[in-house]
C-alpha cells in the first residue's frame, strides 16, 4: 500500500516498505511513501523517531555508519538508489545540515569544491557556477566583492546559505535539509525559508524540522513520524501541510502538533 | 507543562463567551418586554447597555489574538480559537438586534393596528432558548446537541411569516399607520435574524470538533440582503 500525497502527480522519490536497522535495533519500520517532485515536504515528529535517519537514507549517508542494514526499496525517478554509485547519488541528492559547516576555505572555494571533485577544472566555468549558485542561494549580493574571504567569516545565516549554495553547485535534483534553520535567528530563518520556496521551482526539497510553525509556513506536504513501542520510527500520517496543521486525521498527529507529547 | 496555562486561558475565554451570551440573551428578552410594555425608559437603557456587549466582545477578541500570537495553536486548538472569534462576533451582532428592537420601541408612536404581541414574545423565547443551548453545545463541543438546534429555526420563521402577514394586513387596512407599523416589521425581522445567527454558532461547534465547514441554514449572503441598518 502506497501513501499518496502528491497532487501534481510527479513522484521524485518512492519509498517502498523501507526498514532500517542499527545492528539489532530497528530505527525505521515499514515506511512506504511517495515524495512529490518540485515540492517541499517536511518531516516532523518527536526526537528519536528516525526523521534524520530517514532522509539520510535518501543519499545513503547511513551506510557510513557501521552495522547499518536496510530492507525495502527507495527509488529516485524509478531507479533503485542502492543500484546507483553513492558518489553519483550524492551529486543528485544534496544535503544541508543543522549547523552551517562551511569548509575552512574561501567563499569561492567552498562552492567550487563540489564541481571540482566532479572533474570541472576550467576556471571560467567554475566562476560561472560559483556566481550562479550564490545567486540561487540569495547570497551573491552580500559576498560578491569578498569571494576570497573565508567562509567562516560570514554570519550564521550567511554560512547556512553558503552551504545551500555549495549543495546547489553540483546541480542536484533533490536537496535534503536536516533542521537547516534551528541554529539561526528569526530573520535568518525567514530568509532560509524564503529561499527554500524559490528553490522548489527547480528542486525537490525534503526538510526535517522540530519547528512546527516552520513546517506549516514553509512546506507543501508534511509527514508525521512517531516512535513505536519497540522505539522504531514509523510514518503515522502524511498529507498536505494545510490539512495536517488544521485538521489532522490521526489522533497522535493532533496530540503531537498541539504540544501534548514529544 | 505549557499546555496547562494554555488550557486555563482557553477555559477563561469560554467562560467570557458564556457571559457575553447571557448578556445578549437578557438584552433580547428585555427589549421585547420593553416593546410589549411600551417602556421607553427601559428601551433606552438597553440601547445604552449595548456598549457593554460591544466592549466584552472586543475584550474576548483581544484575549484570543494574544493567545494565538503567544501559543501558536494548531489543529483542534486553532479551530477552537478561530471559532470563538467568530462566535464572539455573532453574539455582538445579536446584541445589535436587541438594540434595534429597543430603538424601534423608542421610535414607535401609536399604531392603530392589531399587534401580534404574543407571537413576537414567542419568537424571542424560542430564539433565546436556541441561543442558550447552542452556547452549551459550543463549549461542550457536543455535535449531536448542536445539530439538533437549527431545525427549530423553522418555527421562528413560521412565526415571522405569521407576524409579517398580520402587520402588512393591518397596514393595508389602515395606510395612515404605515410609518409606525413598518417599525414593527423591523422588530420581527430582528428576532428572525437573531435565531439565524444561532445556526452559525451551531455550525462552528461542528467545525471545532470535525474540521468540517457545514452550512446548516440559509446562507448568510441571502440573509444579509434582507438586513438593513440595525
Amino acid at each position: 500500500m502506497t501513501e499518496k500525497i502528491n497532487e501534481n502527480g510527479k513522484t521524485k522519490i518512492r519509498v517502498e516498505d523501507f526498514n532500517l536497522f542499527y545492528g539489532k535495533f530497528q530505527a525505521l519500520q515499514h515506511i512506504t511513501i511517495e515524495i512529490p517532485g518540485n515540492r517541499i515536504t517536511s518531516i516532523i515528529g518527536p526526537s528519536g523517531c528516525g526523521k534524520s535517519t530517514f532522509i539520510r537514507s535518501f543519499n545513503r549517508m547511513n551506510e557510513l555508519i557501521p552495522g547499518v542494514r536496510t530492507e525495502g526499496r527507495i527509488l529516485l525517478d524509478d531507479k533503485n538508489i542502492f543500484d546507483i554509485d553513492p558518489v553519483e547519488l550524492r551529486k543528485q541528492v544534496g544535503m544541508v545540515f543543522q549547523r552551517p559547516n562551511p569548509f575552512p576555505k574561501t567563499i569561492f572555494e567552498n562552492i567550487a569544491f563540489g564541481p571540482r571533485a566532479h572533474g570541472i577544472r576550467d576556471r571560467r566555468i567554475l566562476e560561472e557556477i560559483v556566481e550562479k549558485s550564490l545567486k540561487q542561494a540569495v547570497l551573491w549580493d552580500e559576498v560578491k566583492d569578498n569571494l576570497n574571504k573565508s567562509g567562516l567569516a560570514l554570519s550564521g545565516g550567511q554560512q547556512q546559505r553558503l552551504c545551500i549554495a555549495r549543495a546547489l553547485a553540483v546541480e542536484p535534483e533533490v536537496i535534503l535539509m536536516d533542521e537547516p534553520a534551528s541554529a539561526l535567528d528569526p530573520i535568518a530563518t525567514l530568509k532560509i525559508e524564503e529561499l527554500i520556496q524559490q528553490l522548489k521551482e527547480k528542486y525537490t526539497i525534503v526538510i526535517v524540522t522540530h519547528n512546527m510553525q516552520q513546517a506549516a509556513r514553509a512546506s507543501d506536504y508534511t509527514l508525521f513520524f512517531n516512535m513505536a513501542e519497540n522505539r522504531a520510527g514509523y510514518l503515522v500520517e502524511s498529507g498536505k501541510t494545510t490539512d495536517i496543521f488544521t485538521n489532522p486525521k490521526n489522533e497522535l498527529t493532533e496530540q503531537y502538533i498541539s504540544g501534548r507529547f514529544g | 507543562m505549557a499546555r496547562e496555562i494554555f488550557e486555563k486561558k482557553i477555559k477563561q475565554i469560554q467562560d467570557e463567551i458564556l457571559l457575553l451570551g447571557s448578556m445578549v440573551e437578557q438584552a433580547a428578552l428585555d427589549s421585547v418586554a420593553a416593546f410589549k410594555n411600551r417602556d421607553v425608559q427601559n428601551a433606552k437603557n438597553i440601547i445604552e447597555d449595548d456598549q457593554n456587549i460591544n466592549d466584552k466582545r472586543f475584550a474576548i477578541e483581544n484575549a484570543i489574538l494574544i493567545l494565538m500570537a503567544t501559543q501558536q495553536p494548531l489543529a483542534h486548538d486553532l479551530r477552537l480559537l478561530s471559532a470563538m472569534l467568530l462566535v464572539a462576533n455573532e453574539l455582538e451582532r445579536m446584541g445589535d438586534y436587541a438594540k434595534g428592537i429597543a430603538r424601534n420601541t423608542v421610535r414607535l408612536g401609536i399604531v392603530d393596528i392589531p399587534i401580534p404581541y404574543r407571537d413576537i414574545e414567542k419568537m424571542s423565547e424560542l430564539a433565546v432558548g436556541m441561543l442558550h443551548r447552542s452556547l452549551s453545545a459550543f463549549v461542550k463541543e457536543d455535535i449531536k446537541m448542536a445539530v439538533a438546534i437549527p431545525p427549530e429555526d423553522d418555527e421562528v420563521d413560521n412565526l415571522f411569516n405569521k407576524c409579517y402577514r398580520t402587520i402588512v394586513n393591518g397596514m393595508i387596512a389602515n395606510p395612515a399607520t404605515i410609518d409606525d407599523a413598518s417599525l414593527l416589521l423591523w422588530i420581527v425581522h430582528d428576532l428572525e435574524r437573531f435565531s439565524d445567527r444561532v445556526i452559525n454558532i451551531c455550525e462552528r461547534t461542528v467545525f471545532i470538533k470535525s474540521g468540517e465547514m457545514m452550512e446548516m441554514g440559509a446562507s448568510d449572503e441571502e440573509m444579509d440582503e434582507l438586513d438593513g441598518e440595525d
